[in-house]
């Protein structure tokens, strides 16, 4: 994902030229630590072949254990500086340069002189910090741990508070964060104006100590009781898990899996404690209470891609089911890609192919669809219907998982594992007796788990701030980073465990932060000290989801069905686009009803052919685990928001709206129009450039009015007699003009 | 995510902010639309200027890429690969000490028999070099191609075959050929996307599936994913106006978006405005420029009866007339499939067709490049996702062949590669390549090698690996197929 700041660097070598000098040196830390200094460094540019893969290991030196590096004598502990690294990393000669020219990597002067100063100083080791329990700060009473450890950090790296956002911008802010959708213009005149605020100067810089005003306490209180808090949530939750209505690979044909969707919905709403969420999912259907709701949230087991296709080999299928699950649990709940050690112990991590398997082993029990037959699932009852769901069932004889030497299903040759914890983490008292999923579960969400709070924290910190708190949302690892304001990442992770695991409790301390409620706006000053805002000191803006696009121009035209669950819906989509599915054919039918105009997170996800909108967007395909989407900025959204039937049918009904209201003059429209879309009052040049566009378009379909009339019948909305055809046309175009600015889709 | 976001330091970002300023303000100020038409251009967006390893570190012999995917698996005893022997033991058990132990798809488990030729070979060029009868027209230009005969693939099922031979894994998620290749090398073309797929089917039977992931960016930047432009309704997703709005008044509304987001621009001075405003101009653009590329009619008669295609009938021989306009308009990667080569039966009734399908085509496109000087710095790739048994498989009907990937057969054409050239053998009864064995990750060396790019160089971060399109198996550019 590209950070404005990135963008501004890109704009910069347009200038500039691609010469032009972009990175300069800061100065060197007076210690070292080796997590925040020296691991980043080694574990990018030396430990593919000098770190925890014994097979790829060059020279047999080892960097990443310090006992290992001193018997090789990379560095020697009574004389530093004297050998070694420090000369092999310093050498200008091809036979001794350290990372060897052939490697394509290479060291900064800075780079090397971290190395060398931290010899200097002992060569002190770290555990890689994200396998180390998090430490929770103690926050003093009636104070916010976040506002207090970001401050914390702004004295230590010079940073301010920007000022708080207006509130027209924090109510849009919240309510795309927490619900997806906009606020209604009454919505936003009851918070603007609500007396019992205090100090409405909410901009003063010095406001640092100002309390959370009561007016906003309770919005977000009403907010986080709204029932579409849990569609919202869901939307990144799905990601994760790569939840789709389709098989995936070849014929990708449907399977029935939408009441997990709807489970997981409800679960939010719910504030379903996250320990129980994970254990119904991983082992639904091994919980001595189980139930229907549990069964569904086991369906987890049976997101992963499977295949019809002839000629597919169950055992093929079976090693790559098994290495899918594991990279879902590794993305889902670990924050580990543990991907590569399906074929060599991982080159930065830890983690080893044994360690690999083994997780695998976890599901060794679950009884897989015979390759090339469809399964019924489970029948499930809900209030409106009965369905059926793919469920995990546990098999009485597990299948035998070994280690498959690099990878290759086809070799047999390799031990065979019982499912077993990592061994680089913490183990659970699990001594003497056979692990099931449910303990893989339980060991996930026990206090000694140093990754799963820290895992999920990190990515609820990036849906309300753009970026990760460790940057990398999927990678805790050696290769992701260490994050700039580690104590509050594990202040976040102790309070969620400490909590019991209380989701809406954490959303809850985050959105009533000053540090969420300040503004996106940038100073020159603030660019300048924190590009990437790193450290919080103002908030960001960004385009909202692909989902939630779609949602707002329902939501802002009217059209919106705000129905929650029930099976996935399909939204018009271009004909012919599913040309090249096979086994069989198909044709898509987009629905008549109101289901057309559902939130587009029901949309029927196809796997291999994405809602084209949606995909135009950054909707992953799910058909892996993604745990950040791109946020890509292409020329086919314009196409989507300009063409797409449903925004010019969200258009023309809005315009239809706009028509509607008992209101004399085209401005007086406008303003209303303007209220609806952006929820403020139009500026005076808006409001003149869209007075004149107005009347270029009522002059041309006053010209021709067959084509006012094709256009007001796009979609299924039935168009209404009783408006002037040319007006109405016209409109339609004001309309699509404020549907398509940038200001519409963007969060800020 | 993004590639090569490497952290930037603290005082160069004032002058970067200055320059932000500056840059801006043109923009408000009206200088606007070249700077924005660049700002978006992606060739100076892309890794070469951000400083990628690998790239334009090789002389660059082809500027673009033209792959045809001939998707199903086209049988190598019937196209390029003639094998006697085989045609000897037709009918009698295939040798065991060759088959066991090793992956099949459908054979699996049955009894196996060899499957001689099924069409006659003929001999051309000035090496006699022999070429199934089917092809009669790719055999008038084999002094211009380098035949493979001992390609192979890891992959044995067409989802995964197509994944490998597109993206070098097996696992999806990864980012395909053409998304590497433009997020390498950028984009010539101003007003088209810098990868464009075309996809026809033969008129046969019921083809296999090809998912929309073949042609994704993976965990590239989404811009570098490719477009399929299509035969049938409108060719870009989206692309035509709702109907009762012309031109002029898209034009209207674009330039009223456009205006408000400025202003907008002006109070907040968010650069991600500035890119805003550029795709819609790039949007509006392409409503003009694609509707024409897609318009063969232009084209002379006599190139339509070369190609032996007609104007809208959505064929192969169309999308190969189609893929030379794109070339000239500067597009990177121009990826064709034409489905239906998936012969597990009917490989005697079918195969011709979809060779009839192909042959006039190929020869004019290499053709038609060369007189238009353009087959010097264009690449042409001819692949299957996999190869064929030389076992028969009777179980589906009429007899035909199982998938294979420890044989197979392509041909590359331009760019530096070497001309009328044969490379590489398989074994007498054609089971396995067994003479300069050639791998995916070898033909992605070498097609990146062709366009100035180092592979195993040319890396991205993803899961904090340097990921790269040929893998970590230490991949070779096939130097003895280069000119």
């Amino acid at each position: 994902m590209q950070t404005n700041s990135q963008r501004l660097l890109f704009a910069l070598v347009l200038l500039n030229g691609p010469s032009a000098p972009l990175i300069a040196e800061s100065p060197l830390p007076d210690t070292i630590q080796f997590n925040r200094d020296v691991r980043p460094i080694l574990s990018d540019n030396c430990f593919l072949c000098h770190g925890p893969d014994a097979n790829h290991r060059q020279s047999e030196l080892r960097l990443d254990m310090r006992e290992s590096a001193l018997k090789s004598f990379a560095f020697d502990s009574d004389k530093p500086n004297q050998d070694g690294l420090v000369a092999r990393v310093f050498s200008d000669q091809a036979d001794q340069q350290m990372p060897p020219p052939d490697s394509h990597k290479k060291l900064s002067p800075r780079q090397k002189s971290i190395l060398k100063l931290w010899i200097d100083q002992g060569a002190v080791y770290q555990q890689h910090w994200a396998y180390e329990k998090p430490v929770k700060t103690v926050i003093p009473a009636g104070q916010n741990g976040v506002d207090l450890l970001v401050r914390k950090r702004w004295m230590e790296v010079g940073l301010q508070s920007a000022a708080q956002a207006d509130r027209r911008t924090l109510i849009r802010r919240l309510y795309f964060d927490l619900l997806g959708l906009p606020p209604t213009p009454e919505e936003v005149a009851e918070f603007l104006h609500d007396s019992s605020d205090e100090n409405e100067a909410v901009s003063a810089v010095t406001s640092n100590t100002a309390k959370a005003n009561t007016t906003y306490l309770s919005l977000v209180d009403r907010v986080l009781q709204n029932p579409h808090f849990g569609e919202r949530m869901a939307i990144h939750w799905l990601d994760v898990v790569r939840f789709a209505d389709t098989a995936g690979y070849h014929s990708d044909n449907p399977r029935n899996v939408w009441p997990y969707r709807d489970w997981v919905i409800q679960s939010f709403n719910d504030n379903k404690r996250f320990d129980r969420f994970t254990l119904e999912q991983i082992a639904g259907d091994l919980m001595p209470d189980k139930s229907q709701e549990t069964l569904v949230g086991s369906a987890f087991n049976r997101l992963l891609l499977s295949t019809e296709e002839g000629g597919a080999q169950p055992k093929d299928y079976e090693a790559r089911m098994l290495t899918d699950r594991v990279r879902a649990i590794g993305a889902a709940w670990m924050g580990q890609t543990t991907g590569c050690a399906q074929c060599h112990d991982h080159k930065f991590d830890p983690l080893k192919t044994r360690d690999f398997y083994a997780l695998g082993a976890f599901f060794a029990d679950i009884q897989e669809p015979i390759v090339g037959r469809r399964e019924d699932g489970m029948v499930v009852v809900t209030a409106d219907q009965k369905t059926t769901c793919l469920v995990s069932a546990s098999l009485p004889n597990k299948r035998t998982v070994r280690v498959l030497p690099r990878g290759n299903w086809m070799d047999e040759s390799g031990e065979i594992v019982e499912p077993a914890f990592p061994t680089y983490l913490p183990q659970s008292d699990v001594a003497g007796r056979k692990l099931t999923r449910l303990d893989l579960a339980q060991w996930l969400i026990s206090r000694e788990n140093p990754l799963t709070a820290r895992t999920v924290m990190n990515r609820l910190w990036q849906q309300c701030f753009e970026t990760g708190l460790s940057k990398v949302l999927d990678d805790l690892g050696a290769q992701g980073e260490m994050p700039p304001n580690l104590a509050l990442l594990d202040w976040l992770a102790c309070e969620f465990m400490d909590s019991g695991w209380d989701f809406k409790h954490m959303v809850r301390l985050i959105v009533t932060s000053e540090t969420y409620r300040q503004t996106s706006v940038a100073t020159s000053e603030q660019l300048t000290a924190d590009p990437y805002n790193r450290e919080h000191a103002r908030q960001s803006a960004f385009r909202i989801d692909a989902e939630l696009i779609r949602d707002n121009a329902l939501a802002i035209s009217g059209l919106l069905d705000s129905k929650i669950g029930g099976p996935s819906v399909k939204p018009y989509q271009p004909d012919g686009y599913w040309e090249n599915l096979n086994f069989p054919t198909r044709d898509y039918v987009a629905d008549k009803d109101s289901s057309q105009y559902r939130r587009g997170l029901y949309t029927w996800w196809q796997r291999s052919f994405l809602h084209p909108s949606l995909l135009a967007f950054d909707a992953p395909s799910r058909e892996e685990c993604c745990a950040e989407r791109n946020r890509s900025n292409i020329p086919q959204q314009a196409l989507v928001l300009l063409n797409d039937p449903t925004y010019v049918e969200a258009a023309r009904v809005f315009a239809a709206r706009i028509l509607s209201q008992r209101l004399g003059s085209a401005e007086e429209r406008l303003f209303w129009a303007w209220q609806q879309s952006l929820q403020r009052s139009p500026r005076a040049e808006e409001m003149k450039t869209m007075i004149e566009l107005l009347n270029t378009h009522l002059d041309g379909y006053r010209k021709d009015v067959k084509r006012a009339d094709d256009l007001i019948k796009i979609g299924n909305t039935p168009s209404l007699d009783s408006l002037d055809k040319s007006e109405l046309a016209a409109w339609t175009h004001i309309a699509r003009v404020l549907l398509n600015l940038h200001e519409t889709i963007t969060r800020s | 995510m993004q590639p090569n976001s490497n952290g930037m330091n603290v005082n160069t970002v004032a002058s970067i902010a200055e320059n932000r300023r500056m840059f801006l303000g043109q923009i408000t100020q009206g200088v606007g639309t070249v700077a924005l038409a660049s700002l978006l251009r992606p060739s100076l967006l892309n890794a070469s200027e951000a400083g990628l390893p690998g790239i334009r570190s090789l002389p660059q012999k082809a500027k673009r890429v033209i792959w045809l995917s001939m998707a199903g698996g086209p049988s190598q005893f019937e196209t390029f690969d003639y094998k006697p022997k085989l045609a000897e033991m037709n009918g009698q058990p295939m040798p065991e000490s060759m088959t066991k132990g090793q992956q099949l798809a459908q054979l699996q488990g049955q009894a196996l028999f060899c499957l001689g030729p099924q069409f006659s070979f003929e001999k051309f060029g000035k090496n006699q070099t022999e070429i199934s009868s089917l092809f009669p027209h790719i055999g008038s230009v084999v002094d211009e191609i380098c035949l493979v005969r001992s390609m192979t693939t890891e992959a044995i099922n067409h989802d995964p075959a197509h994944m490998f031979m597109n993206t070098g894994s097996q696992i999806t998620g990864r980012p395909s050929m053409g998304a590497w290749v433009t997020y390498g090398l950028g984009s010539e073309s101003e007003d088209l996307p810098g990868f464009v797929v075309l996809v026809s089917t033969g008129k046969g039977r019921s083809p296999q599936p090809i998912a929309a992931r073949q042609w994704n960016s993976g965990f590239l930047p989404s811009r570098h994913q490719g477009v399929q432009l299509r035969g049938q309704g409108d060719p870009v997703l989206y692309l035509g106006n709702p109907s009762g709005i012309t031109r002029d008044q898209q034009n209207a509304d674009v330039i009223a978006i456009n205006k408000l987001n400025r202003l907008q621009d002006s109070l907040v001075g968010d650069p991600e405005i500035a890119a805003r405003i550029a795709q819609y101009e790039m949007a509006f653009q392409m409503q003009a420029s694609v509707p024409q590329l897609m318009d063969i009619r232009s084209e002379p008669t006599k190139t339509l009866e070369r190609y032996g295609c007609q104007a809208g009938d959505g064929s192969f021989a169309s999308n190969c007339l189609l893929a030379r306009r794109l070339a000239e308009r500067g597009v990177r990667f121009i990826q064709l499939y034409h489905r239906d080569w998936d012969h597990h039966s009917l490989l005697k009734q079918e195969l011709p067709l979809r060779a009839a399908e192909v042959d006039r085509a190929c020869a004019a496109l290499i053709n038609d490049l060369k007189e238009k000087g353009m087959l010097d710095d264009t690449l042409i790739v001819w692949t299957g996702e996999f190869g064929r048994t030389p076992m028969s498989q009777a179980n589906k009907g009429p007899i035909g062949r199982d998938h294979h990937n420890k044989s197979m057969s392509m041909w590359l054409a331009g760019a530096g590669i070497r001309r009328g050239h044969v490379h590489g053998a398989t074994d007498e009864l054609g089971y396995a390549a067994v003479e300069n064995v050639c791998s995916v990750h070898d033909l992605h060396a070498t097609m990146l090698h062709q366009l100035g790019i180092q592979h195993d160089a040319f890396s991205v971060k993803f899961q904090g690996l340097d990921a790269k399109l040929t893998g970590v198996e230490g991949a070779k550019v096939i130097q003895e197929i280069l000119a």
